[in-house]
């Protein structure tokens, strides 16, 4: 079953099965905000706990979805716990610039996290998330790996514009 | 049938496509034969094609027929006095004659041609509907429902103020008509699928027909389902308003039918407003063409009407007896190899008795998401698709956001299901829990 195994890697695998920072928060204080993608029915619930500092303390993910949306929901909060806004926003552009990679880079050595190079802040290291490199040699998933990240964002604005 | 038809507008396919093979079973070798597309390999694998129910498949016939008619017989339809324009307006004509055979109208022209079934339903509801219903009026729906029997209801809905009713589901998922007289209580419009897009799901369309004009309501059937697979008689059916898509049933996207009771088209208004739907047009206003002419605003489609008029020849030549007794038997043999071959893990929603439901296998994997399923079939070369099915008001009934779907056609044979069955168990094994 080759490309299976370029798609499904273990620790996407690991993460599907064991998702990590599963559940809710309460809300208040924390903020929580639901993504859906229209396509496949998906949804994932995303509950953030921004500190006075503008830390994220505590994060949750609720929802269901398959393999490639909750593993990059898993990871995407093991990845932001504990970073500030800035670094999640950071993190979370240069996870989609991997993407968006175009098709003509696929097959490269996958060495190098393809980072908007404009974005000081956006030298964030992938780590596990790397793993999901692989999703962009099939395009229709790109969404249900970046479901998560894009309500991330949608909850990081509405909480900093609960907070101006 | 290797022998391509050369068929004209004027005299469809002369090659009657493959027929029977003994009882309950099509000529599935020859009838695969007639489907280019079908004659391919993807990563060495023969092409298992079982997303009928979202779009069919083209035999040649089909193809010829529009390669054909554009290649000699092709002008806008209507207007023009020279013979080329003579004869598309012909063949465009034909097809509606056609297709009022097929489904057992009285009369041509209560075939109105639409874009597809979605537009059938939202043409009801923008010229009937906002005609008819008031603040305070009932609409009667389904929760096996597509989308597009819901959303244009819900459109209109919100702009009038009437009430949507919903008739609920049993366990196996056929319809729970137990309280079905309360709920068509004083309700205008009872709106139902023939058959379950999700489900497979045949319903009783002559009782619930029967049932909503008890009550005085009219009674729309979204036939989407039913007429590429068994035969249809819409005064059987008792229905007023009748869709489906061409697509759906051998012949090209972009033309869909909506079927009307001719009394109920002649009092509607225009749906869409433009050319050849008017008598006339002043500065001061315009007096609308008759049915079916005033439905059909704009350029139709003209060589998707030669296509389903040659796709109505290919399944007409069939016979729609024996599509619907092949798919019975195929879905029965589905059902227990399935089972057999994945095992506990897999649930295959809707009713468990082939003859109480169409080829339509909504399927769910334990512990693995319907997208993942698609995704290790495609490897195999199996088509099928995952998702809501544009259904989700029925997903949240099933209390699954998603379900993998197979669904079966005059091409497909116990073959295909042996391949889906040994997809399914490699899928359950590469995402072993």
């Amino acid at each position: 079953m080759s490309g299976l195994e370029d798609l499904y890697r273990e620790i996407i695998l690991d993460h599907y099965r064991s998702p990590r920072n599963r559940g809710e928060l309460e809300t208040p204080p924390a903020h929580r905000t639901e993504g859906f993608n229209p396509l496949c029915g998906d949804e994932v619930v995303v509950y953030v706990m921004v500190d006075g500092e503008g830390r994220i303390a505590d994060i949750k993910i609720n929802g269901q979805g398959c393999s490639i949306s909750q593993s990059s929901a898993s990871m995407m909060s093991a990845a932001v716990k504990g970073k500030t806004i800035d670094e999640a926003r950071a993190l979370t552009s240069t996870f989609k610039s991997m993407m968006s990679i175009h098709e003509q880079d696929i097959g490269g050595d996958g060495s190098e996290a393809e980072a908007d190079p404009t974005d000081v802040t956006a030298e964030m290291k992938l780590g596990d998330l790397e793993a999901l490199r692989g999703v962009v040699k099939f395009p229709v998933r790109i969404k249900c790996a970046t479901l998560s990240w894009n309500t991330l964002t949608q909850a990081l604005d509405e909480v900093a514009a609960a907070r101006s | 049938m290797t022998t391509p038809a050369t068929p004209t507008p004027e005299s469809p396919p002369a090659s009657e496509p493959s027929t029977a093979d003994g009882p309950g079973r099509l000529d599935v070798a020859a009838i695969r034969r007639d489907f280019p597309v079908l004659d391919q390999r993807q990563d060495g694998h023969r092409l298992v094609f079982l997303d009928s129910a979202a779009s069919s498949q083209h035999p040649r016939q089909v193809l010829d027929a529009m390669t054909s008619f554009y290649e000699t017989s092709y002008a806008n339809v209507h207007r023009g006095v020279y013979q080329l324009a003579e004869r598309a307006t012909a063949a465009y004509e034909g097809a509606r004659g056609k297709v009022a055979r097929f489904i057992g109208a009285p009369s041509a022209n209560e075939v109105v041609f639409t874009k597809n079934a979605t537009e059938a339903i939202n043409l009801v509801a923008g010229s009937w509907g906002r005609a008819n219903l008031k603040a305070g009026d009932a609409v009667v729906l389904t929760l096996m429902e597509h989308h597009a029997n819901i959303v244009p209801w819900q459109m209109l809905a919100a702009q009038i103020g009437f009430e949507i009713r919903w008739v609920p589901l049993t366990d196996e998922g056929h319809l729970d008509l137990s309280d079905l007289d309360r709920l068509l209580d004083g309700a205008k419009l009872f709106a139902f699928t023939a058959m379950s897009n999700v489900l497979g799901t045949l319903n009783p369309v002559a009782r619930l027909t029967a049932a909503a004009h008890e009550k005085g309501a009219l009674a729309l059937v979204d036939a989407c389902q039913w007429v590429p697979h068994l035969p249809t008689d819409v005064v059987a059916m008792g229905a007023d308003f009748v869709a489906f898509s061409a697509h759906k049933m051998l012949g090209p996207s972009g033309i869909g039918v909506l079927w009307a009771r001719s009394e109920l088209l002649e009092a509607m208004p225009p749906f869409l407003g433009g050319g050849g739907m008017i008598l006339n047009v002043t500065t001061e206003g315009f007096t609308p063409d008759v049915p079916p002419a005033r439905f059909e605003a704009g350029t139709p489609p003209i060589a998707e009407a030669v296509g389903l008029a040659a796709a109505i020849d290919y399944l007409s030549g069939l016979g729609m007896d024996a599509v619907h007794r092949h798919e019975v038997e195929l879905t029965g043999y589905a059902l227990r190899t399935l089972k057999a071959e994945v095992g506990d893990a897999l649930t295959i929603y809707g009713p468990s008795e082939p003859s109480e439901r169409g080829g339509v296998l909504s399927i769910a994997l334990e512990g693995v998401h319907a997208h993942d399923i698609s995704q290790v079939l495609d490897t195999q070369a199996v088509c099928i698709r995952p998702g809501h099915h544009c259904a989700k008001p029925l997903m949240r009934v099933l209390g699954a956001p998603a379900t993998a779907r197979a669904s079966i056609y005059v091409y497909n044979d116990t073959d295909d299901i042996d391949a889906l069955a040994a997809a399914l168990v490699a899928a359950r094994d590469f995402f072993k829990l």
